[in-house]
C-alpha cells in the first residue's frame, strides 16, 4: 500500500485493540446511506495505485511535452538565474516537510528564515517591518489595500486610488478581494506619451475628495519608471497613505519606497518570485508586504519576532498574533493563516548568496538587456516604442502586425515574444511588452530580432 | 477568588466603572478578567473625542494568546486615556482597579450607571464561570 | 548567529551573479537608490552551511512523528518533489502561450477531473492559492449566487463556534456577518439552535465534517434539508477531508460548495507554514461563479485557459496567475501514484491510526473529550484533571513532548475543550510509532505527578529552551538593523 506501513498483522492488532472487526466498522457514526465505498468517476487507468516508475515516465513526457522556448516574457514574472545551493537546501527535509513554528522550540531553523527574511525585506524597501509573506504579489497588494484603508485615521473614506499603469491581473485580484469590504477603487489614468501617472491625472481622479491611499507602482507594469518622489508627497499632502509595488530586483537600482518623497511611503509590497522562484507557470511565489512601524498592528499575515529563552539566550518566535484569525477570528486583520514558508526560505538564501552586490549586477544587466533588446527590434520597420519615459527591465512596443498574429508566429520558432498588450489596453493595441533579464544572451537577442525581421 | 471591590460597578462582560462624582467615570477591566487573558501585551485605548455608546466595543486589550474587546459599560465621551498602558500594558496584570484604569469618559446618562452590576452580583456571576 | 553575524564586507559568493555591471547612466539619477541595502557579505559556503544548520534545529515530518490535529502531518512523496520540479515545468512562463503549455495543463484538467471525483462536486477551480484563500472564494461564490437572484437580504453566514478562525474571518472579508452556532454536548452542531437562528437573512453556513472536534456529524442530512429549506447555501471546510476520502462525498451530503486543502490531504509539502492549496469544487448552481483561471478541454482535445474573457459571471482572480501550480502538480503525483484504490485507504488507515492511538491512551488513563464518540481521523484529550493535580497546563506537556522527540498535538484549539490536545496521526505513521507516542504521554504525566518542574521548564534538550512569548510582543524585534540603524 503506497505510503502506508500497516501489515495485515498490525491491522489485525490494532483493530483487536480498538475492538472492532473491520475497517468499515469504524465509519459506523456515518449514515449508511450516504457512505460511497468506493472513488466512483475516476477514468480505469487512475482506478489503481500506478508505481513511481510509471508516473515518473507520465510525467517527465508532459515536462517536454512544450518544448523549450526561449522566453522574453515579463509581464509580473521573470526568469532569473538561481543559484543551485538555493532549492538544494530549500528542499531539505527539514524545511520541507515542517509546518507553522507553532512550537517555537523545536522551529528555530524556520523561525530564524523568516527573521532573516524580513531583515532583508526592510533593508531592501527601506521601512521598518515585514511580515513573513503572503501568497503573491497581487494578493499582497490587496492586503496592503485592506490595511491602508483600516490604518489611515484622517480620512475615513475607503477610496484609493488605482492607476490603470499596474498590472491588469493585479487590479483585477485586488477588485476580487477587497470589492464586498466597501473599498472602492478609483483607476487612475496613465500618460500616453510617458506611460507614467501625473498628478494631474491623480487630481484629476480624485476629483477633490478625500482619498485613504495611493498605489504606486515602481516600475508599473510598462516597465515604465514612475515619479516616485512627486506621487509619494502628493498622497501625504492629501492624507492619503502612499502604496509602493515594487520589483525586489529593480530595489538594487532605484531608490527604495522608504526613502520617496519627503516622508517615504508607508507601506511596500510586491512580488517576491524574482527572488529565487523558478517562473513554475505562475506559483508558488510568495507575496512581500512592508510598512513604517506605525502600522505594524495592522499588518496582516504572520510575522517572527526576536525573544529570549529561559536562559536569557537569544531565538524566535511567531509574534503578534492576537492580529490574526485563529485568535481574532472574525475581528483578524486577514483571514490568511499560512505563509509561504517554503518560498521564503528560497528567497532568503537566494539574497544570502546575492548579497546587495550580485543584486546590483543582475539588476544592471536585465535593463541592459532590455535597452539592447528594446534597440534591436526598433531597428525594424514599424517597431516603435510605445512610450518615452525611462524603463526598468521591460519595454512597451507598438508593432505594425497585430499582436496575436505575431506572437503565434513566433511561438512556431520556439520564441516566447512577449505580452499582448492589446487585451487588457485595447488603446495600445498593436502592443507588446517584452523582457530581457540578465540570463538572456545576446545569441538569443539576435535570434529574436532575426525571426521578427522575417515576419514584418 | 479575585475580591472584588464594592467602591464601584461592573459591567457583565468584565469591565469596572467607577463614578468620579465630577460628572466623568473611569473605566477597566476586572481582575478576573485580567487573569483569565494572562501576560498583556498591548493595549488599544478609545481616542479621546470618541462619543460611546453603552456597551459599545471601544478599545481591545491583547495577551499572546489571547484578545478582547473592552466594551463601554455606559454612554459618553471620552476625556481621558491611560497614556501608561502605551509603554507598560502589565500595569493592567499588576493593579487591575487602580494602575490598570484604560479610559474616562464624560457620563451621558447617570441612570445607565444603576443598569450596571454592584460588587455582590458581578462576584456570583464570575463564581459560575 | 543571523547570516548577518557571518557577514564581512567585500566577501562574496562571487560565483551567483554576471561578472560585470553594465552602465545604467540613463536611469535617472533622482530615481536611483542613494546607497546599498544591509544585505549580507557571505561566501556560498557560509551560506550553505548556515542554513543547513538551521534546518537541523527543526522538527519536520521527515525527521519526526508530527501529530498536530487538523494539520494533516502526513509523509510527502520525494517523488512528488521531484517531478513536479522536471526543468519542463519550472521553465513555463504564466503567460505562455497554450500551444506551449499542453503539459502542465492536461496534469490540472486531469486533476479537476480527480478532485470532482473525490468529493463529488459539479466542477472545480485550482485557483485559491491555500486553504484559506478557498473560503474565501466560497464564501464569495455564495454571495453571488445569492446577489444574482436578488436576494440581497442574505447577509449572514453561520460559523459553528468550534470552528477554524479563517472561517469568520474570511466570510468577514466577503461582507458578511457571522453569527455562531453552539456545539452540542456529544460534539455534533447544536440542530435546534440552528434551526433558531434560520431565516431570510440566511446566506448559509460554513461546516467541517468531520468537525474540528474530530467526529464526524450525524445529523448532517437534517442540517443540509433545514438549510436548504431556508434559502441558505452549505459550505465544507475541507480541512479534515483526510478522514473521508473515498468514504463519503460532500457533494453526497448536500453541499453546495467546498475547499480542499491539498497541503494536507494530497501531502503537498507544508514547508515550514506554506505554499498551500486550496482548490473549490461547486454544485451546478454555482459554477459561473468559479474563480479564475480554469482549464477547459476543446473539441480538438486541446487544453485551453478560461478566464474572465469566457466566464463573465466569475468572483474574479485570487492572485495574479492560476494560483500555486506547483503545488497543484506536486497533489496531481500524489492522486496517480495512490489511484482510486490508494486515496480511499488514506481514509481507512488515517481513521484506523486515530481510533487505536485513540483506546491506548484512553486505557492509559488519558481524559477523552468525547468518549462516547468514534474518532475520525483526530481526536481530543483533555489535561484538565493533570492540569489540576498536578498544577502544570497543556502547554507543559505539549514542551516535554518536544524532548521526547515528539512534535506536540495542537494545543488549546478547539477553544471549547478546557487543556485539550487535538491529535492527528496520519495514516503514514506505523503502530510502533503510536505505540511510542503512547509510552511518552504515559511517562510525561508521572514526572508530571512527581517532579512537575520539569514539566513547567520544558523543553530541556531542544536547542533554545522555553522562549519568552510575553517579551516577544512587548518588545518588538522584527527585524535586524545595522549597527547605524539601532
Amino acid at each position: 500500500m503506497p505510503f502506508i506501513p500497516h501489515t495485515s498483522e498490525d491491522t489485525a492488532a490494532m483493530l483487536a485493540a480498538i475492538g472492532a472487526a473491520s475497517i468499515e466498522d469504524l465509519f459506523d457514526e456515518i449514515p449508511a446511506e450516504l457512505r460511497a465505498g468506493e472513488i466512483a468517476g475516476l477514468p480505469d487507468s487512475m482506478l489503481s495505485p500506478a508505481p513511481e516508475m510509471d508516473v515518473t515516465r507520465l510525467m517527465q513526457a508532459r515536462a517536454r511535452a512544450d518544448g523549450e522556448p526561449v522566453c522574453f516574457i515579463g509581464a509580473g514574472a521573470y526568469e532569473h538565474h538561481i543559484p543551485a545551493a538555493v532549492w538544494q537546501l530549500t528542499t531539505r527535509g527539514e524545511f520541507y516537510s515542517a509546518y507553522t513554528p507553532y512550537q517555537a522550540e523545536a522551529s528555530q531553523g524556520t523561525l530564524q528564515v523568516l527573521y532573516e527574511f524580513q531583515s532583508m525585506m526592510t533593508a531592501l524597501t527601506g521601512l521598518d517591518v515585514s511580515n513573513a509573506s503572503l501568497y503573491d504579489g497581487a494578493s499582497a497588494l490587496a492586503e496592503a489595500v485592506l490595511m491602508a484603508v483600516r490604518a489611515n485615521r484622517k480620512v475615513k473614506d475607503k477610496r484609493v486610488l488605482m492607476p490603470a499603469s499596474v498590472h491588469p491581473f493585479y487590479r483585477q485580484t485586488v477588485r476580487s478581494i477587497v470589492r464586498h469590504q466597501g473599498v472602492e477603487l478609483i483607476e487612475v489614468p496613465y500618460d500616453r506619451t510617458g506611460g507614467h501617472t501625473t498628478i494631474e491625472a491623480l487630481e484629476q481622479a480624485a476629483a477633490g475628495q478625500a482619498c485613504a491611499a495611493l498605489v504606486i507602482p515602481q516600475p508599473n507594469l510598462f516597465g515604465v519608471l514612475e515619479e516616485v518622489d512627486a506621487l509619494t508627497d502628493w498622497a501625504h499632502a492629501h492624507n492619503a497613505l502612499a502604496i509602493g509595488l515594487v520589483n525586489p530586483i529593480a530595489l538594487a537600482l532605484l531608490s527604495p519606497p522608504g526613502d520617496w518623497g519627503d516622508k517615504g511611503a508607508d507601506i511596500a509590497c510586491g512580488e517576491g518570485q524574482p527572488l529565487g522562484m523558478p517562473l513554475a507557470s505562475g506559483g508558488p511565489y510568495l507575496g512581500f508586504l512592508c510598512c513604517t512601524q506605525a502600522l505594524v498592528r495592522q499588518l496582516p499575515g504572520r510575522i517572527a519576532g526576536k525573544t529570549q529563552d529561559l536562559d536569557g539566550r537569544p531565538g524566535y518566535t511567531l509574534t503578534l498574533q492576537a492580529r490574526e484569525q485563529h485568535i481574532r477570528r472574525s475581528k483578524a486583520t486577514s483571514n490568511i493563516c499560512t505563509n509561504q514558508g517554503l518560498l521564503v526560505t528560497a528567497a532568503t538564501i537566494h539574497l544570502a548568496l546575492l548579497g546587495a552586490e550580485g543584486l546590483e549586477r543582475v539588476a544592471a544587466n536585465c535593463h541592459a538587456n532590455t535597452r539592447t533588446l528594446s534597440a534591436r527590434l526598433t531597428e525594424l520597420p514599424g517597431v516603435e516604442p510605445l512610450f518615452e519615459r525611462p524603463v526598468f527591465h521591460e519595454q512597451a512596443l507598438r508593432l505594425p502586425r497585430p499582436t496575436p498574429e505575431v506572437l503565434a508566429a513566433l511561438a512556431e520558432t520556439d520564441i516566447l515574444g512577449g505580452f499582448d498588450l492589446g487585451r487588457a489596453y485595447p488603446e495600445l493595441d498593436p502592443g507588446l511588452l517584452v523582457c530581457a533579464t540578465e540570463v538572456r544572451t545576446a545569441a538569443d537577442i539576435d535570434r529574436y530580432h532575426d525571426a521578427l525581421q522575417r515576419l514584418l | 477568588m479575585s475580591q472584588v471591590p464594592t467602591d464601584r460597578v461592573y459591567n457583565d462582560s468584565h469591565e469596572w466603572l467607577m463614578d468620579n462624582g465630577d460628572g466623568t467615570a473611569t473605566v477597566g477591566i476586572s481582575e478576573h478578567a485580567q487573569e483569565a487573558l494572562g501576560d498583556l501585551v498591548f493595549v488599544e485605548p478609545p481616542k479621546i473625542g470618541d462619543e460611546l455608546s453603552a456597551k459599545q466595543a471601544c478599545a481591545v486589550v491583547e495577551s499572546v494568546k489571547a484578545a478582547s474587546d473592552v466594551y463601554s459599560p455606559i454612554s459618553g465621551e471620552v476625556v481621558e486615556i491611560n497614556e501608561q498602558l502605551s509603554d507598560s500594558p502589565e500595569l493592567i496584570n499588576g493593579d487591575a482597579y487602580g494602575e490598570g484604569w484604560i479610559f474616562r469618559l464624560k457620563i451621558a446618562d447617570p441612570s445607565e450607571i444603576e443598569a450596571l452590576l454592584d460588587a455582590d452580583a458581578y462576584g456570583e456571576q464570575i463564581a459560575d464561570d | 548567529m543571523l547570516i548577518h553575524d557571518h557577514s564581512h564586507p567585500g566577501r562574496r559568493a562571487a560565483a551567483q551573479a554576471p561578472l560585470t555591471t553594465p552602465d545604467c547612466a540613463d536611469l535617472p539619477t533622482a530615481l536611483r537608490r542613494q546607497r546599498r541595502p544591509a544585505l549580507p557579505e557571505v561566501s556560498e559556503l557560509d551560506t550553505v552551511r548556515h542554513y543547513t544548520r538551521l534546518s537541523q534545529q527543526n522538527f519536520s515530518i521527515d525527521t519526526h512523528f508530527y501529530p498536530l490535529g487538523s494539520c494533516t502531518m502526513k509523509y510527502n512523496p520525494r517523488a512528488c518533489n521531484s517531478l513536479a520540479s522536471l526543468p519542463g515545468f519550472l521553465a513555463r512562463h504564466p503567460a505562455a502561450p497554450e500551444t506551449h503549455s499542453q503539459g502542465v495543463m492536461a496534469c490540472l484538467f486531469d486533476l479537476q477531473e480527480i478532485l470532482k471525483a473525490v468529493t463529488g462536486m459539479h466542477a472545480v477551480s485550482l485557483a485559491p492559492a491555500a486553504g484559506a484563500q478557498g473560503e474565501l472564494a466560497g464564501v464569495l461564490m455564495i454571495r453571488a449566487y445569492h446577489d444574482a437572484r436578488g436576494d440581497h437580504a442574505r447577509r449572514e453566514i453561520l460559523v459553528p463556534d468550534a470552528a477554524h478562525g479563517t472561517n469568520p474571518a474570511s466570510a468577514i472579508m466577503a461582507g458578511f456577518e457571522v453569527r455562531e452556532i453552539p456545539t452540542g454536548a456529544d460534539g455534533d452542531v447544536d440542530v435546534e439552535a440552528l434551526s433558531r437562528a434560520l431565516g431570510p437573512q440566511t446566506a448559509g453556513i460554513m461546516l467541517t465534517n468531520p468537525s474540528t472536534v474530530g467526529v464526524f456529524d450525524r445529523n448532517i442530512q437534517i442540517i443540509a434539508e433545514r438549510v436548504h429549506a431556508a434559502g441558505g447555501l452549505l459550505y465544507y471546510d475541507g480541512a479534515n477531508l483526510n478522514a473521508i476520502l473515498g468514504q463519503v462525498r460532500p457533494g453526497d451530503m448536500g453541499f453546495d460548495v467546498i475547499h480542499m486543502n491539498l497541503h494536507k490531504t494530497f501531502s503537498t509539502p507544508h514547508g515550514g507554514g506554506g505554499p498551500g492549496a486550496g482548490p473549490v469544487g461547486v454544485a451546478k448552481h454555482l459554477e459561473p461563479y468559479l474563480p479564475i483561471p480554469l482549464v477547459a478541454r476543446a473539441s480538438d482535445d486541446t487544453f485551453v485557459w478560461q478566464d474572465e474573457h469566457s466566464h463573465h459571471d466569475s468572483i474574479g482572480r485570487l492572485t495574479a496567475f492560476g494560483g500555486n501550480i506547483g503545488i497543484l502538480l506536486r497533489a496531481y503525483i500524489y492522486a496517480r501514484l495512490l489511484g482510486g484504490a490508494g486515496m480511499k485507504r488514506v481514509a481507512d488507515y488515517a481513521t484506523l491510526n486515530a481510533n487505536y492511538l485513540l483506546k491506548r491512551l484512553s486505557e492509559a488513563g488519558f481524559q477523552l473529550a468525547y468518549p462516547q464518540r468514534r474518532a475520525s481521523h483526530e481526536f481530543i484529550l483533555t489535561l484538565k484533571r493533570e492540569a489540576k493535580n498536578y498544577g502544570i497546563s497543556t502547554m507543559d506537556f505539549a514542551k516535554r513532548l518536544l524532548d521526547y522527540g515528539f512534535h506536540a498535538p495542537t494545543t488549546y484549539f478547539p477553544l471549547l475543550v478546557p487543556e485539550c490536545l487535538l491529535i492527528e496521526p496520519t495514516e503514514t505513521e506505523s503502530k510502533e510509532a503510536l505505540d511510542a507516542f503512547v509510552e511518552a504521554m504515559i511517562a510525561i504525566r508521572a514526572e508530571a505527578e512527581q517532579e512537575p518542574e520539569t514539566l513547567r521548564t520544558a523543553p530541556h534538550q531542544l536547542p533554545v529552551k522555553r522562549l519568552d512569548d510575553v517579551r516577544a510582543a512587548r518588545h518588538l524585534d522584527l527585524a535586524w538593523k545595522p549597527a547605524a540603524e539601532r
